[in-house]
């Protein structure tokens, strides 16, 4: 308890890379397999789980000492639920081909463990400063490894990024990428590269 | 008290949450309703090339779109569903009025593989026609089963070429289709009079008409500007 908060940078930056929710933590990753067939819907992805984030954390945060500990998790789960709810008829009623493309992943981020785990280990224990901070550093990160992900997978199962074409007609699409088991090599490939730098630099 | 204050919060919590979502919701519902609205209009323009109105008919266990030009009834379009090679897959079919003869199928949702299965809804490797499995179905007879051929021309009236490397989705469409009009076949049967025989779409003509199923309140009509209409 005596240890000093971390510094505001920090807890912004955490989410980037050294407690990265994907490529260190490996939380939530049931989204990060499932819709990174492209870039466009991994940035949709990465969108619709950081304004959730943000507003629950939000919200956690400033009832952190109202909510009972005991029942604590049972109200986060509501507060995450009404702001997944408020997200999927948003996408529903305004972007229709992208609701469509996420299918039911966008209700399932309920039950992402990344958000409920930032409720959790941080935003129901700090002021609403630092949880905001947080939950934007956890956010970003999130949302650039969704995008990196679908992009290298658009760009190999199908010649494009972000619906650009980029490679010609010469080049046949590796359909693997595009396909769930493409998913498990990119994300395997990324967190090892991750890995490897960390250990070159420590 | 302790159990009453969990309870109290939790209370307060739920009650704060149904309040915004309902909020919310009548704000998003209209819109997302026109979306659907606007989607099935879709699928019913793509079957039914020449309608310039439709009439929704629901006799039992059948929701169909009856389509006319100049008051002439030119079609009945509806969906139908069934297991592809990896889950559901849906489709609008259209037929003549004759309900034998297809003027064109649609496949609204399919989740066959990428770049194999998907081919029957769109085959960006053939250059000169993407859409040439979907388009396959036009002008194809439905009074017996379709019948899927490979590596050869398809012929007459009965036969759908299979796409290579998707032999079982291109046989999952044609059964699909095969067996859903089967099954629609005795509904529409029961209100092929009154919706190919039509007054004109007023409602004083209707309650005369003997048919339960097409009460102007059940088979309510609308165009396509009624998308936009709200409340």
């Amino acid at each position: 308890m005596a240890k000093k908060p971390n510094p505001i940078g920090y807890e912004f930056a955490k989410g980037l890379w050294n407690e990265n929710p994907v490529l260190a933590s490996l939380l939530g990753l049931c989204p990060v397999l499932a819709v990174t067939n492209s870039a466009e819907n991994g940035l949709a992805m990465g969108l619709a789980t950081a304004f959730v984030l943000i507003n629950s954390s939000l919200m956690v945060s400033a009832l952190r000492k109202v909510i009972p500990k005991q029942v604590r998790i049972a109200g986060y789960i509501v507060i995450i639920a009404s702001f997944v709810t408020l997200a999927d008829r948003f996408l529903a009623a305004y972007f229709l081909e992208i609701s469509k493309s996420l299918g039911p992943y966008i209700p399932l981020i309920v039950v992402n463990c990344l958000i409920l785990g930032r409720q959790e280990a941080f935003a129901s224990k700090n002021g609403i400063g630092r949880a905001l901070t947080d939950a934007l550093g956890m956010s970003v990160g999130f949302t650039a490894v969704l995008i990196v992900l679908g992009g290298i997978r658009e760009i190999f199962g199908s010649g494009s990024f972000f619906g650009l074409v980029l490679l010609g007609d010469w080049f046949e699409p590796w359909m693997v990428m595009i396909l769930p088991p493409g998913a498990f090599f990119t994300l395997g490939l990324m967190i090892a590269a991750a890995n490897r730098y960390n250990q070159g630099r420590a | 008290m302790k159990s009453v204050k969990i309870v109290l919060v939790l209370t307060l919590i739920a009650v704060f949450s149904g309040g915004l979502l309902a909020l919310w919701d009548s704000h998003t519902s209209p819109l997302i309703e026109a979306n659907m609205l606007a989607e099935l209009e879709k699928g019913i323009a793509k079957v039914l090339p020449e309608h310039d109105r439709y009439q929704k008919f629901e006799p039992e266990g059948l929701t169909c779109y009856v389509g006319y030009k100049d008051n002439q009834p030119v079609g009945v379009a509806f969906e139908t569903s069934g297991p592809g090679f990896q889950g559901k897959v849906s489709v609008m079919v259209g037929l003549k009025p004759d309900f034998k003869e297809m003027t064109g199928i649609e496949v609204i949702s399919q989740i066959e593989t990428p770049g194999l299965g998907t081919k029957i809804v769109d085959d960006p490797s053939n250059k000169q026609d993407s859409k040439w499995f979907p388009k396959q179905y036009k002008g194809l007879f439905t009074d017996q089963p379709l019948e899927v051929v490979k590596n050869q021309k398809a012929q007459g009236n009965y036969q759908v070429e299979a796409i290579t490397g998707a032999t079982i989705s291109s046989k999952a469409v044609s059964r699909i289709i095969s067996l859903g009009v089967a099954a629609a076949r005795p509904q529409w049967e029961k209100i092929a009079a009154l919706a190919l025989h039509p007054p004109a779409p007023e409602p004083a003509a209707a309650p005369t008409e003997p048919m339960p199923p097409a009460k102007p309140k059940e088979a309510h009509l609308s165009e396509p500007e009624a998308a936009t209409h709200s409340e």
